[in-house]
């Protein structure tokens, strides 16, 4: 699947190199800024050209380390990317969303992303307010605890 | 290595003073002290040099408290679907009654963290697996939703997740289609923190929950262990739980 989906990508990035050149820009996803950037001389974790190409595969291999040694380093966490690339404004947009950081080029790629059939796609601290009694309105812990997370089918 | 040792490999470390004498064991405790001190670095994988346990004195489990489910709850962001045949339920309190005399009493039960777990044993693709330091845990990003391991557990610890999910704790992912079940708090014990039902039952008093490493002599819960007797659920099972009771 990952191939697969690799392929995919690496096409729709192909496809988006050659169309905006015919159709003047309109067509590029237009993605939102991250919070911040790593040091003053690059923005992301890595270079930004690698990122784009190959993030998946960063992600990838930090998931089976963290969930099967516990190695819970900063740089390739699936959480700190959404912590830095999500704004935690109560309204963020959420990944179903093509204003979300993920979504936006991943719908331009025409690319399915399933981390977050799991994965919160909001940041931690949207999460703790989220779940702190009077921190907010809750949408996930209701104070009877109801149920008020279901949805239907997600967006992909 | 007997069934039995096999069994009761932390009990033994401390009735064998022999054993201790050996310069093997001498030394590994000593390693473990120093390097126990500190929270495991982040970038350093977990080891089997310790083993997450919990003992669950049930005499100090107060009827009617149900802290540790709520905390439990809350810290994972477990809803309910007004399902309770198949609400998701990673710690529950369970009452004990004996039938002669009525004498009634209640204890959590929750994942038992087993050293041999039957739910490794059935799952078909890997999912479920022992961490280093003994915390049983899914690979949800290979569950199949089988429930195999459902039907394997002898302590109905697991739950499948019918419903889409969102919003879920960054800490703490959960999708419709997997199995899951308590992790220990996995992601706090990586952080040196105790998990949140313990904290919970301590921050009521009730210190019913101990949680520590079962490897570290000089843990509250070895000290506890070894001072006290103390059961496994179903221990004719052989799985050497890590999770250990006190009055039942």
């Amino acid at each position: 699947m990952i191939n697969y989906g690799l392929k995919i990508l690496l096409l729709g990035l192909l496809l988006g190199a050659a169309v905006p050149a015919s159709a003047g820009g309109s067509l590029l996803p237009v993605i939102p800024e991250a919070q911040a950037r790593v040091s003053e001389t690059q923005g992301c974790v890595e270079p930004v050209d690698d990122m784009r190409k190959n993030h998946m595969e960063y992600i990838l291999h930090q998931r089976d380390k963290t969930v099967h040694e516990g190695i819970r380093t900063q740089q390739h966490s699936l959480v700190e990317c959404i912590n830095c690339h999500v704004s935690d404004a109560p309204d963020a947009p959420r990944v179903s969303s093509e204003e979300h950081f993920c979504n936006s080029c991943h719908t331009y790629a025409a690319v399915k992303v399933d981390c977050f059939q799991c994965h919160a796609d909001r940041p931690v601290s949207t999460a703790q307010k989220l779940s702190q009694p009077g921190g907010g309105e809750s949408l996930l812990l209701s104070a009877d605890r109801q149920p008020v997370s279901v949805t239907g089918d997600q967006a992909q | 290595m007997s069934e039995q040792e096999g069994i009761d490999i932390y009990r033994r470390r401390f009735l064998g003073n022999a054993a201790k004498a050996s310069a093997g064991l001498a030394l590994a405790p000593g390693i473990m002290l120093t390097e126990l001190g500190h929270a495991k670095p982040a970038d350093e994988a977990v080891t089997g040099q310790v083993r997450w346990g919990m003992l669950i004195d049930s005499n100090k489990c107060a009827e009617g408290c149900n802290d540790c489910v709520q905390a439990c709850n809350d810290e994972h962001g477990l809803t309910g679907f007004d399902r309770p045949a198949t609400d998701a339920q990673w710690i529950r309190k369970v009452k004990l009654k004996d039938r002669q005399t009525g004498h009634t009493q209640t204890l959590p039960l929750l994942c038992q963290h087993c050293e041999h777990p039957p739910c490794v044993d059935v799952c078909p693709t890997g999912a479920s697996f022992k961490r280093e330091d003994g915390i049983v845990l899914v690979d949800k990003h290979i569950c199949i939703g089988c429930r195999y391991c459902m039907m394997a557990c002898p302590y109905k610890a697991r739950s499948f997740i019918h419903e889409t999910l969102q919003d879920q704790m960054p800490y703490a992912p959960r999708g419709k289609g997997t199995v899951e079940s308590c992790t220990f708090c996995v992601h706090r014990v990586d952080d040196d923190r105790t998990p949140a039902c313990v904290e919970a039952c301590t921050a009521e008093n009730h210190n019913a929950l101990v949680f520590g490493d079962m490897h570290d002599p000089s843990s509250q819960i070895s000290q506890e262990l070894e001072r006290h007797s103390s059961q496994q659920i179903r221990a004719d099972l052989q799985l050497n739980t890590g999770v250990r009771y006190r009055g039942i």
